[in-house]
């Protein structure tokens, strides 16, 4: 691959980046060439975030080289990536909804007039010639606020041909467009290959890899797996690649028996974030929702517990049926839900661990509207045995403890209330790999002891090593219901990819 | 409900979610723009509050003293009002500009007692040097602190008010101290027009231009808009929000010079209650207090606004009482307004975009 006169314009070798105990990067590596359009794939999880964040200046590498153009290079900011070439979309564009489009193109940079004036008139001529250039029709006088994602992908776009970046990484551009929409970005894509620009791009649609790209890259567990050119692999080959491991020794999976249904969910339907949602939890079974980010997995369970409303439908605890938008309601026929962000929704990390695990279940424990220390702790105490959460002290405050523990200290909170139905978001995200085995034997057992569990997660193999059941998601929409025999990696990827463009 | 599947079938690749590039004159798009701003309904507000206090009692407008009054009482709030709004527009906020006149109203005083041949100009630059001294500190606590401004200048504003309480104890200067020639200026007019109201309007242009044509103006509403995109834009975050602090407490100093101008007599507790002014001009103005959105002209009317119908009220024979509840109603009308408009443009968008 190197066999080209001139030096390629990124190189990655082995770049690594840890916070604190957790490692985001083992060992990065890309090499990318001026006007081709390089793919980076992998699971969530496998590093490629924190590999662009690196190149973007955001982060800075612990060890291993990155060379621009082939002079070693080391960015303090994102200012200076940006000076030299480098421009990053991300998958949730990065706008000031207040200011105009314009505005927001030329920030920081706009271009002066006399007096060191901006000069409007200037900045909006050439906003017209960049979206010509590129194909659309945006007025540049209106604010970014209210654009659609697609359109404000094309703002990132024109502000990157303005900086004439010779480096454009979009991180998962299409993972909230529809197939118009999509089209539109590759045509404009390949338009800036042929300019010469060098492309990374990432996504977890293989069609739209396969279409686009031609040099893929794989990673996995933040390694760097290999590199083929499109024209000589397969899908195949890159889920090979991606998953890599044997599924099944890392999860420890008991076979548990599966009773009456417990969560029964019918056509329940939210005008744009999901349609017209059907399933069953049975007891003492595990049922996986797969899908990619964004896809509306987690809305769906907000909805399912209360927390958002929706629409139309009905969701039902033990055959009684639960008021919409009524978490303690929720609560109160049996349910429990672990939000995937346990910093914000799940825990108060100011309080203690006893505090928090006792939390809901504060009414029961009360003496005369009293709250004391004593019953507290000795409700408390058993769980956070059981879960074998490692913490000094009871009064601890949970901040300060690690990830793992965190999200035990906030199951545990959780099974104190004694649910009958355990609705868990990414129940591993951001844990170390020694703890995800702790929490996948956790909530085996608890389905052991006849818990209906809904998992929310990312990572295929947690889904495929865990679940009975495997729902997928796709844009909003139930496309697969695969039995734990029947679920490959391949199948549920592409019912996970497969758009309503497509299916219908 | 919504047919979703079948609409975006229907749409031709050509019109789907492009946004068509207005088609307006640039004259049709100032006049749309300035009919639709924030600053004429305030303006227009403010064009009844003096309306009605004048027929009530001509006098409010039409005499000597009135019209002076009228243009001179808000020339302090204009200065504290124009500075507040450079600091709310990055999303933070200066509660110690009232302690930061109070102290350079005290500092302008005991110059001129302890040293009578300075000239006033010099007078004037130590205040607005040591205004900005004092902004620094508040820039550099908010900016390196990562502690909200709304907490640190909380604890400034009682830190500086200590200082001028210790160093003012209970004495007082009074006009019989201050030269003639400063006094002047509170009185002074040009074409009728006084020279501290000149003063103020001057700053609210300087400032205004800065903001609307200056790269790190309009840094400043980047910054206020959304920090994390600014990082990620390579924008200097930290020294635009110093910068704002710099110039909030540079334009309280200079509001202390004017407050000693105007009435001569200086106590420890001058300008105490202003900050709060200062925010309820700036956001009855139509200044986001989240930052990112928002003019120094409508801050400016706001102020002016704040203080005439506090002027007027009781010429019109409002009690006290509601003269306090009516400024308070106009500050939750601003912001309900402002909430209520958002609310709609989004639901708007939202089924803009499930139609689609």
């Amino acid at each position: 691959m190197s066999s080209d006169l001139s030096p390629a314009t990124l190189q990655l070798r082995d770049v690594s980046k840890s916070f604190g105990p957790v490692v985001a990067l083992r060992s990065g590596s890309i090499e990318v060439q001026a006007g081709s359009i390089h793919a980076l794939v992998g699971e969530n999880g496998a590093g490629k975030s924190t590999l662009v964040k690196i190149v973007s200046g955001l982060y800075r590498r612990d060890s291993g080289s990155l060379l621009l153009d082939g002079e070693p290079t080391d960015f303090g900011s994102t200012a200076e990536s940006k000076a030299a070439g480098v421009a990053v979309i991300y998958q949730e564009p990065t706008l000031f909804p207040d200011l105009s489009v314009t505005e927001n193109i030329f920030m920081g940079r706009q271009i002066l007039g006399r007096g060191r004036r901006i000069d409007r008139a200037a900045m909006y001529a050439e906003a017209e010639r960049l979206f010509q250039g590129l194909g659309v029709h945006i007025d540049p006088r209106r604010p970014a606020l209210g654009l659609s994602i697609a359109d404000q992908q094309i703002i990132e776009i024109a502000k990157a041909i303005s900086l004439d970046a010779k480096l454009l990484i979009m991180d998962e551009p299409t993972a909230a467009l529809s197939g118009v929409e999509v089209e539109r970005l590759f045509t404009v894509a390949r338009r800036l290959r042929d300019e010469g620009r060098a492309i990374v791009f990432i996504s977890h649609r293989f069609d739209e890899v396969f279409a686009l790209c031609d040099t893929v890259t794989v990673m996995r567990d933040g390694s760097y797996i290999g590199t083929r050119p499109i024209a000589e692999t397969t899908v195949a080959e890159m889920v090979n690649l991606m998953v890599g491991r044997e599924v099944a020794d890392l999860y420890p999976k008991q076979e548990n028996e599966v009773g009456d249904a417990v969560l029964e969910v019918e056509g329940l339907n939210s005008a744009g974030v999901f349609h017209d949602v059907s399933f069953t939890v049975r007891r003492g079974e595990i049922v996986g929702l797969a899908g990619l980010v964004g896809a509306g997995r987690s809305e769906i369970a907000r909805a399912v517990f209360g927390v958002d409303g929706y629409d139309r439908g009905t969701v039902r605890m033990n055959g009684a049926e639960v008021p919409a938008h009524n978490p303690r309601a929720a609560i109160k026929m049996g349910m429990a839900f672990i939000p995937e962000d346990r910093r914000k929704q799940g825990l108060v990390t100011e309080a203690s661990v006893a505090g928090n695990i006792a939390g809901v279940i504060r009414r029961s424990l009360t003496r005369g509207g009293l709250l004391t220390r004593a019953a507290e702790n000795k409700a408390v105490v058993g769980w956070a045995a059981r879960l074998a959460v490692k913490t000094s002290s009871l009064d601890m405050a949970a901040s300060t403890m690690s990830g793992g523990n965190q999200q035990k200290v906030v199951i545990a909170k959780w099974l104190a209330s004694n649910p009958d139905l355990l609705i868990i978001d990414e129940p591993t995200r951001g844990i170390d790999v020694g703890t995800k085995a702790e929490v996948h034997r956790l909530i085996s057992e608890l389905a052991g002891q006849g818990m209906a569990i809904l998992m929310i997660s990312s990572e295929l193999p947690e889904v495929l090593g865990m679940a009975d059941r495997v729902l997928v998601v796709s844009e909003g929409r139930l496309t697969a219901d695969l039995a734990r025999s029947d679920a490959t990696p391949e199948r549920v990827m592409h019912a996970a990819t497969s758009s309503q463009e497509v299916a219908s | 409900m919504t047919p979703p599947v079948e609409t975006s079938a229907q749409m031709s690749e050509a019109t789907a979610l492009l946004v068509e590039p207005s088609a307006m004159s640039s004259r049709q798009r100032l006049v749309r723009t300035v009919l639709r701003s924030r600053e004429l309904s305030i303006f227009i507000v403010l064009v009844l509050v003096v309306l009605a206090a004048t027929i009530k009692n001509p006098s409010f407008l039409f005499s000597s003293s009135g019209w002076r009054d009228f243009l001179v009482t808000p020339s302090m709030l204009l200065l504290l009002a124009v500075g507040q709004t450079v600091v709310i527009i990055t999303r933070n906020v200066d509660l110690s500009v009232g302690s930061i006149l109070g102290l350079t109203a005290y500092l302008t005083g005991r110059l001129f007692v302890d040293h009578p041949s300075l000239p006033i100009i010099a007078v004037v630059l130590v205040a607005l040097v040591a205004g900005a001294g004092l902004g620094l500190i508040n820039g550099l606590l908010v900016g390196y602190g990562k502690v909200p401004a709304l907490v640190i200048t909380l604890g400034t504003m009682y830190i500086f008010r200590g200082i001028a309480l210790t160093w003012a104890g209970s004495s007082r200067i009074t006009a019989s101290q201050l030269p003639e020639s400063f006094l002047d200026l509170g009185t002074q007019q040009i074409v009728s027009i006084p020279v501290l109201f000149i003063v103020a309007i001057a700053i609210v242009l300087a400032v205004g231009y800065y903001l609307q044509t200056a790269r790190s103006g309009r840094e400043l509403y980047a910054v206020g808009s959304d920090p994390d995109a600014a990082v990620l834009y390579g924008l200097a975050v930290r020294r635009r929000v110093i910068g704002a602090f710099i110039v909030s407490g540079a334009l309280a100093g200079l509001a202390g010079v004017v407050y000693a101008a105007r009435y001569g007599t200086v106590s420890s507790e001058a300008g105490s209650g202003l900050e709060l002014q200062a925010v309820a001009a700036a956001v009855i103005g139509g200044v986001a207090i989240f930052g990112g959105s928002g003019t120094v002209w409508g801050a400016a009317i706001g102020a002016v606004l704040l203080v005439t119908i506090n002027r007027a009220l009781p010429m019109v024979g409002i009690s006290d009482f509601w003269q306090q509840a009516l400024v308070g109603a106009l500050i939750i009308a601003a912001i309900v307004l402002d909430r209520v408009l958002a609310l709609r443009q989004a639901r708007k968008l939202i089924e803009a975009r499930d139609e689609s």
